[in-house]
């Protein structure tokens, strides 16, 4: 259905995402999955503040968690964590 | 941001996140990190611009994109250029009283390419009319967006798509790379007041960093060193450990000028020879041992001139 210009928006404006970009969903990219030993963690948050994608989360009830909906498994969390607690477990392993 | 709230350890950098989930850049993407921390760092009342470059064209996608503030576009060529235009009209607005907000932080995210190379010219202009905007240069020393191609800022002896070993050119590339912080901070821009180089292995240093750029009136230069996997050819896990290396060995020094004055903020007791971060990465697995020792003796040149005392490994 054709619009008059003025109801355009202008140029290419799309809405900011608020929580996660649903547009672009990178979880299936992974083929090594990040799990965090919760006995051996200290929460010095290396991992968290390491990860380009923004998939580490920490709440202080329950320590590490990951995003696994977003995580790409590129493992930097894994080789930043000065006590080795965080292994990577090929995803086939997995049931889900 | 008109004070610079300072943190000082990674338990107090601040939780929410401004660069979300959900981007095509690759694993264990370096830049990608420190968009990241940028982001934590400025917080909410802050524009993005986004030069052409891995950071724009691997962050949208069709029609979406991961930022949860205002970000636009800008031609690789003009990133300091719109980022004036946005800085000036935010300026009149206020001071007609046609909008109330607070002036927000508007930071360039251009690549070496955007700020260096291509874009010099606009980021040149942008420092020397003194616009208060963040200038910041994520460095991964390459064009790595269109597959590897040398930009001004490649070191010395790496094999890029435009730069292969052969037998005429046994190194791959043999310039040396340009000096950023020569060029914007030492005199040449004068409203330039502080610039600083950081690097993703120290996020409390590059967020603090950030903070006081956006504090300074008028222009402020950042250059942060990022390793990108997929150029520098080593696997995605090692990211941070080898922005560390680097500034261990001296192919990285982390150090700020405000007011003319410099300052180190890192200085390594002893800097490791070269050959062990040459050794890491695939682009410079082709160097013969007479290259490994022009490349050292390039570092310890460099280490002289911008005036670090620390013990130097022979250059033989």
């Amino acid at each position: 259905m054709p619009k008059a210009y003025k109801q355009v928006p202008f140029a290419a404006i799309v809405k900011s995402p608020t929580v996660n970009n649903q547009g672009m969903v990178t979880g299936n990219w992974r083929y090594l999955r990040p799990v965090v030993d919760k006995g051996l963690c200290t929460e010095c948050k290396m991992c968290w503040i390491s990860c380009p994608d923004a998939t580490v989360n920490y709440s202080k009830d329950d320590g590490i968690s990951f995003n696994l909906e977003f995580c790409k498994g590129c493992g930097v969390c894994s080789n930043v964590c000065p006590v080795g607690a965080i292994n990577r477990v090929p995803e086939l392993d997995f049931e889900d | 941001m008109a004070v610079a709230e300072m943190i000082k350890s990674i338990a107090q950098a601040p939780e929410k996140e401004y660069y979300l989930p959900g981007h095509r850049t690759c694993a264990g993407c370096g830049p990608a990190l420190a968009y990241r921390l940028i982001a934590k760092a400025s917080g909410k009342n802050t524009i993005f611009i986004g030069p052409t470059g891995c950071m724009y064209v691997a962050n949208t996608s069709y029609a979406c994109g991961p930022w949860a503030v205002p970000w636009t576009h800008a031609q690789i060529t003009n990133g300091g250029a719109v980022a004036s235009g946005i800085e000036v009209a935010f300026k009149q607005l206020i001071k007609k009283g046609k909008i109330k907000d607070e002036f927000p932080n508007i930071i360039v995210m251009a690549g070496d390419g955007g700020a260096i190379d291509i874009g010099l010219q606009a980021a040149s202009s942008m420092m020397y009319r003194g616009h208060d905007v963040l200038f910041l240069m994520y460095d991964n020393e390459s064009y790595a967006n269109t597959g590897i191609q040398v930009s001004p800022m490649t070191p010395y002896g790496a094999t890029t798509m435009f730069t292969p070993s052969g037998p005429e050119i046994p190194e791959a590339k043999k310039f040396f790379p340009k000096d950023p912080m020569a060029i914007f901070c030492s005199g040449g821009h004068p409203e330039v007041k502080y610039g600083a180089t950081a690097s993703i292995s120290y996020p409390v240093d590059l967020m603090n960093k950030v903070r006081k750029g956006l504090a300074v009136e008028g222009p402020a230069f950042l250059h942060v060193q990022c390793p990108c996997p997929k150029g520098w050819t080593y696997p995605a896990d090692r990211t941070v450990e080898l922005g560390k290396l680097a500034v261990e060995t001296g192919m990285w020094f982390l150090y700020e000028i405000e007011d003319g004055v410099k300052k180190w903020n890192y200085m390594p007791k002893k800097l490791k020879p070269v050959e062990e971060y040459l050794q890491t990465q695939g682009r410079f697995s082709h160097l013969q041992p007479e290259h490994v020792a022009k490349m050292q003796a390039w570092v310890n040149q460099r280490t002289q001139l911008l005036g670090m005392e620390v013990p130097l490994p022979p250059a033989q």
